[in-house]
């Protein structure tokens, strides 16, 4: 496994949403770096035809009822909105 | 004599016997907390005021000779990650500075049922994310025992409360030792359930398949009166497991005759401080006097299970903490130019420097081009780490090691190295990969008088042979109800 680019820390960073410093990226680029080159240790694994897991029990599908129980209140979910408006959450611009 | 030390056991017989009061036990610990909080720092909001109040119910239902819940008057603190009506849940992040939650988790609507003294919320890593509690964006927890030291974490604040006597039990979580390690660290009990024991419900999420909430007590009769409060399915959270849930306690007193007791050799290597080492064979050689028959075993993939556990958590992370956008609560950026740009300001300004690694780490693993790489990879180790638990678990009870390589290291000694940290959970994060239960005990003291944590780790759900075995060494030690120095007197 390669070592990290500028460009593939710019490239997490805006599937993340995140916005980095140039400081940040620069220190990014170093610690991914090292933190994937020790992940890599993983290759000298033979995971052939090995499953993988996702969830260590046996879970199975857990079905109910398809009944409304009582919803929160909507003044409550409101009150914590950085920006709220009538009955809606106030969102910046999407469309300029 | 103040009651801030006892037992919540014995709070739970006084109270019942008429020997002390829920007024005088809060009284007591918000006493404590007021002299050594300055110093130690472990709790980030104090709830005295309804502390006191359920308190007064507490003693009131008393003197009308009502029967009480288990856990009545008992005074518990609670890690910042689980969420608790019309208080703060910070999760040590400034994302989340100003959110107050709107409903209880399971684990906290239990607690309220039974009238247990909620104390207030502790402080922790940000979003749980670190073994040293030094990722909180509010301030650094210090050690009870050394206030140069770090109480470990991500739980650090659970664990210093416990310790320092500001709260009987805790409330923490564990995804791949955030219970455990910092219990080693302060010399308490840190018992992490089977993956699926305790609801999640209204715990916020860091990686969804890891996730456990766990108990950080000072003796391991406290552990087990709590689990089997707490313990449960739960319609809300449906990875909760839908088996019957024992009293805990009944286990305690069966001894250890006859126990298979596994020593994975894989967890004796290079790297693990030699006291450590020391104390941990010297409470083996105890398990064996106790009657237990111990053997070698071999974990053969012990050593892949950081590398696993740090692709397999931040993935599950960065997908998780995609919610925290600044549009429905918690902070929102005022740099941003339209919606795109809010999400990234909001996002750069209020996350700090561990979270934004982990979710560069887990956005950059499930890339398109690098998920098999990396993800899928990672998935399939962890099966073979799970394996290794399965075959060993046909010939052994239990499994003992060392709960972490070191005694409590020094505030700021880990903290330029990333890396440096996330190997501290060496031992803890393979039994976290594989769901099992496991508990964190104290089986001596360093040279220079920091404890020492020896991990016991049990098949799935299978807590009872965990606490069973570690409650007959704690006993035969003497090592519970243990005290800092700084709090001798108090």
């Amino acid at each position: 496994m390669a070592s990290i680019s500028l460009e593939d820390v710019e490239y997490a960073a805006e599937l993340a949403r995140l916005d980095l410093q140039p400081a940040e990226k620069e220190a990014l680029v170093d610690q991914l770096g090292r933190i994937l080159q020790y992940i890599g240790k993983l290759n000298e694994l033979d995971t052939e035809g090995v499953e993988p897991t996702s969830h260590v029990l046996t879970i199975q599908n857990v079905f109910r009822k398809d009944r409304a129980d009582e919803p929160m209140d909507r003044d409550d979910a409101l009150r914590l909105a950085p920006d709220a408006s009538g009955a809606f959450f106030q969102a910046p611009k999407v469309i300029e | 004599m103040s009651t801030c030390f006892l037992p919540a056991h014995e709070i739970a017989r006084r109270l019942r016997q008429g020997e002390l009061t829920a007024v005088q036990t809060a009284e007591d610990l918000f006493e404590q907390i007021r002299r050594f909080d300055p110093q130690i720092k472990a709790y980030l909001s104090l709830n005295e005021e309804q502390a006191l109040r359920t308190a007064q119910e507490v003693d009131a239902a008393l003197q009308r000779g009502e029967e009480l819940p288990p856990l009545a008057g008992m005074p518990v603190g609670v890690k910042d990650v689980i969420c608790s009506k019309g208080e703060q849940v910070t999760c040590g992040s400034k994302i989340l500075e100003n959110f107050i939650s709107p409903y209880d988790a399971t684990v906290i609507r239990k607690l309220r049922e039974q009238k247990a003294l909620l104390i207030g919320k502790l402080n922790m890593d940000e979003f749980a994310m670190g073994s040293s509690t030094e990722n909180s964006a509010y301030m650094k927890t210090r050690n009870p025992w050394d206030l140069e030291r770090a109480p470990g974490g991500s739980s650090g604040g659970s664990a210093a409360a416990a310790a320092a006597g500001m709260a009987a039990v805790a409330l923490g979580s564990d995804t791949g030792g955030s219970v455990r390690q910092p219990a080693a660290f302060c010399g308490t009990v840190g018992f992490k359930p089977t993956y699926g024991r305790i609801s999640r419900f209204g715990l916020v999420a860091f990686a969804s398949s890891l996730d456990q909430i766990g108990l950080l007590t000072r003796n391991v009769r406290d552990a087990a009166l709590v689990l089997s409060s707490v313990c449960g399915n739960d319609p809300l959270d449906s990875t909760s497991a839908d088996i019957p849930v024992p009293d805990f306690t009944d286990s305690l007193q069966s001894g250890l005759e006859g126990m298979r007791v596994g020593v994975p050799r894989e967890y004796f290597i290079d790297g693990l401080d030699p006291e450590v080492e020391a104390a941990v064979q010297a409470a083996i050689q105890t398990l064996k006097n106790l009657g237990a028959q111990t053997d070698e075993l071999s974990l053969p993939h012990t050593e892949y299970g950081v590398a696993t556990y740090y692709i397999i958590a931040p993935a599950e992370a960065s997908s998780n903490l995609a919610r925290y956008d600044g549009i429905r609560y918690g902070y929102r950026s005022s740099n941003g130019g339209g919606l795109l740009d809010t999400y990234r300001k909001t996002r750069g300004e209020g996350f700090g420097d561990e979270v934004k690694r982990r979710i560069m780490i887990g956005a950059y693993a499930l890339s398109a081009g690098y998920y098999d790489a990396y993800y899928l990879k990672a998935m399939k180790a962890r099966t073979l780490v799970k394996q290794d638990f399965d075959r060993a678990f046909e010939n052994f009870d239990l499994i003992v090691s060392p709960t972490a390589p070191t005694p409590a290291f020094k505030l700021g000694e880990m903290t330029d190295d990333p890396l440096q940290m996330y190997l501290s959970d060496v031992f803890t994060i393979p039994a976290s990969l594989a769901g099992l239960p496991g508990v964190s005990i104290p089986c001596g003291f360093s040279g220079g008088g920091l404890p020492i944590g020896l991990q016991l780790l049990g098949k799935p759900f299978d807590e009872e042979s965990v606490l069973r075995a570690a409650y007959a060494f704690e006993q035969s030690a003497g090592l519970h109800d243990l005290r800092p120095p700084l709090m001798e007197g108090s």
